[in-house]
């Protein structure tokens, strides 16, 4: 099967965003990461790139100091390779993981768990089964240090995001906003609804690798 | 050693920023306006990654354990020198000139004198914190990096690195310093239209450029906001999260933009009008709440041009105080 060309725009005069669409399924997102990791390792990547981030569904990359002229090949590079993927390609991420994150689900640990069963019209043993059911993928990293993107919230708890952001959401909460699920890995200002907490570190700069979660990485919750 | 002795918010350590780690959620962090800091680490014979202090409102009050020599960059935040006598006249310290601090003394800088805001405070040698992910600049957001992951408190004792040579021989008595006058803000931020430019109504594209925008109060390192025209959409647009960069000018839902700063986060989903070049993004240290901006589109060729002539001014300055006898 032929994939359809990633549209491309100039973001910024050093940086380009490559788009294979404007939702991300699984499937896309799978050679997201494949183009990802193929682009990291490259020599064109090395010599000339300072940042590659991947996005739901596309890819940022921004060129080093004085190299922004060699953007339309590494761009060029990317259009092929990507043709050269096929969506039925096992995940080929030599180092994907799969993550238990324990969760203490509900009370103190997770203040919105009422809000949550009642918005969906579940119990709140409902929402933790089906929250603690599946496996999600983690479909990319950002908003705050080590945060992952996570996809596959069953879509009977979905919550619209609050309308009135809480001024603090704790570190290491587990919460739901619109069709995400989501750790919080430091405290900060927040719009998601907490349903649990995890003492899990999402980022720690004293490890080699800070952030727990990388792109293509399974996650799971485990209720305690 | 360099004692903390008053210390307003947001006072960080802070060098170039952070670079290759965005993917990770990283952001860039680094001083608002990193060119000064270059031409102070230059003017100070230090190494050009040599970490500086950036001062968002003042004050600062420091006591100097150690001899040492400093640059004042940015806004003018009327700094004064108190010889460690207690007994002389506190001598005034202009900005751009390196100035000689005998051990003993305290250096207070209070809020800005003039209008405007952020100040940097390069030393010799610069302040030696750690280097994590390849920077010594603060990330508050993520707490790590720079002075103990967070902004300046009273009572910090902060360490200095090994001065060059040249600076150490200078007497305080030297009348010669040379000095930089750094570039004044024009409050004009030529910028590429971004990805969602043809997005936006034709009024909303003929405002952006044409209209005054005022800096509202809510601004930080993280984004400038804006207050202007109601910026609005031909229709609604779903955005997939992806990724930013310092610069670009989203605009949520309000219709107001907000110019992402060096703290952004790394990924967003808002409506993308513009990104502001890079050679222009060091005026944002200098714009206070109720000041004013305006937008000017270039072509991609202007953007690289600018940031070019802003490295050539740079080298030549390099080479022109080569030359300099100390």
């Amino acid at each position: 099967m032929t994939a359809s060309k990633l549209a491309c725009v100039q973001l910024s005069e050093n940086a380009l965003l490559l788009s294979a669409a404007n939702k991300a399924d699984l499937p896309t997102q799978r050679k997201i990461w494949q183009l990802t990791e193929l682009l990291s390792e490259s020599a064109l990547a090395t010599e000339s790139l300072q940042e590659i981030v991947p996005g739901m569904g596309n890819l940022l990359i921004c060129s080093r100091h004085g190299h922004n002229d060699n953007l339309p090949e590494i761009s060029e590079w990317l259009q092929q390779t990507w043709q050269q993927l096929s969506t039925n390609d096992k995940p080929a991420q030599r180092s994907a993981n799969t993550i238990i994150i324990p969760v203490s689900y509900g009370g103190d640990a997770g203040p919105d768990l009422a809000q949550v069963a009642d918005h969906c019209g579940l119990s709140e043993a409902d929402v933790i089964a089906r929250h603690s059911a599946v496996y999600y993928h983690v479909y990319c990293l950002g908003f705050q240090a080590g945060f992952a993107y996570l996809g596959g919230l069953d879509s009977a708890l979905t919550i619209p995001r609050m309308q009135t952001p809480s001024l603090q959401v704790a570190a290491g909460s587990v919460a739901i906003g619109g069709k995400q699920t989501g750790i919080y890995p430091a405290a900060s200002p927040g719009g998601w609804h907490v349903i649990g907490h995890t003492s899990k570190r999402l980022f720690d700069i004293e490890n080699s690798s800070p952030c727990l979660l990388k792109p293509g990485d399974r996650v799971k919750f485990e209720p305690l | 050693m360099i004692e903390v002795l008053k210390c307003g918010a947001m006072t960080t350590v802070q060098d170039a920023g952070r670079v290759g780690y965005r993917h990770l959620g990283v952001v860039r962090a680094g001083a608002m306006d990193w060119l000064v800091c270059q031409q102070a680490n230059l003017l100070l014979a230090n190494a050009p990654d040599a970490a500086v202090l950036e001062l968002t409102l003042g004050p600062l009050h420091l006591k100097f354990h150690q001899d040492s020599a400093i640059v004042l960059m940015g806004a003018d935040f009327a700094a004064r020198l108190q010889p460690a006598d207690n007994v002389s006249t506190p001598a005034a310290l202009s900005p751009g000139f390196i100035h000689v601090v005998p051990a003993g003394s305290i250096l207070t800088m209070k809020r800005a004198a003039l209008p405007g805001m952020r100040a940097f405070l390069a030393i010799a040698g610069g302040f030696d914190v750690p280097v994590v992910m390849g920077s010594r600049s603060t990330d508050t957001s993520a707490g790590f990096g720079g002075f103990q992951g967070r902004d300046l408190q009273k009572g910090d004792r902060l360490v200095v690195g090994s001065q060059n040579e040249l600076i150490r021989n200078r007497s305080s008595g030297d009348s010669k310093t040379p000095g930089i006058r750094p570039l004044a803000p024009d409050s004009i931020l030529r910028a590429l239209p971004g990805p969602d430019y043809s997005a936006f109504t034709e009024q909303a594209q003929a405002d952006f450029w044409d209209s005054a925008w005022r800096v509202s109060p809510n601004s930080n390192r993280m984004g400038t906001r804006l207050i202007g025209s109601k910026l609005s959409l031909l229709a609604d647009l779903e955005l997939a999260s992806a990724g930013t960069l310092p610069g670009l000018v989203q605009v949520p839902p309000d219709g107001q933009p907000i110019i992402l700063g060096y703290d952004a986060q790394t990924v967003g989903g808002y409506p993308r009008i513009a990104c502001v070049i890079a050679a222009d993004l060091w005026q944002l240290a200098y714009m206070p709440p109720g000041s004013t901006l305006y937008f000017q589109q270039v072509s991609l060729q202007e953007a690289h041009a600018a940031m070019h002539d802003q490295e050539r001014k740079l080298s030549r300055l390099q080479d022109s105080l080569r030359n300099i006898t100390w």
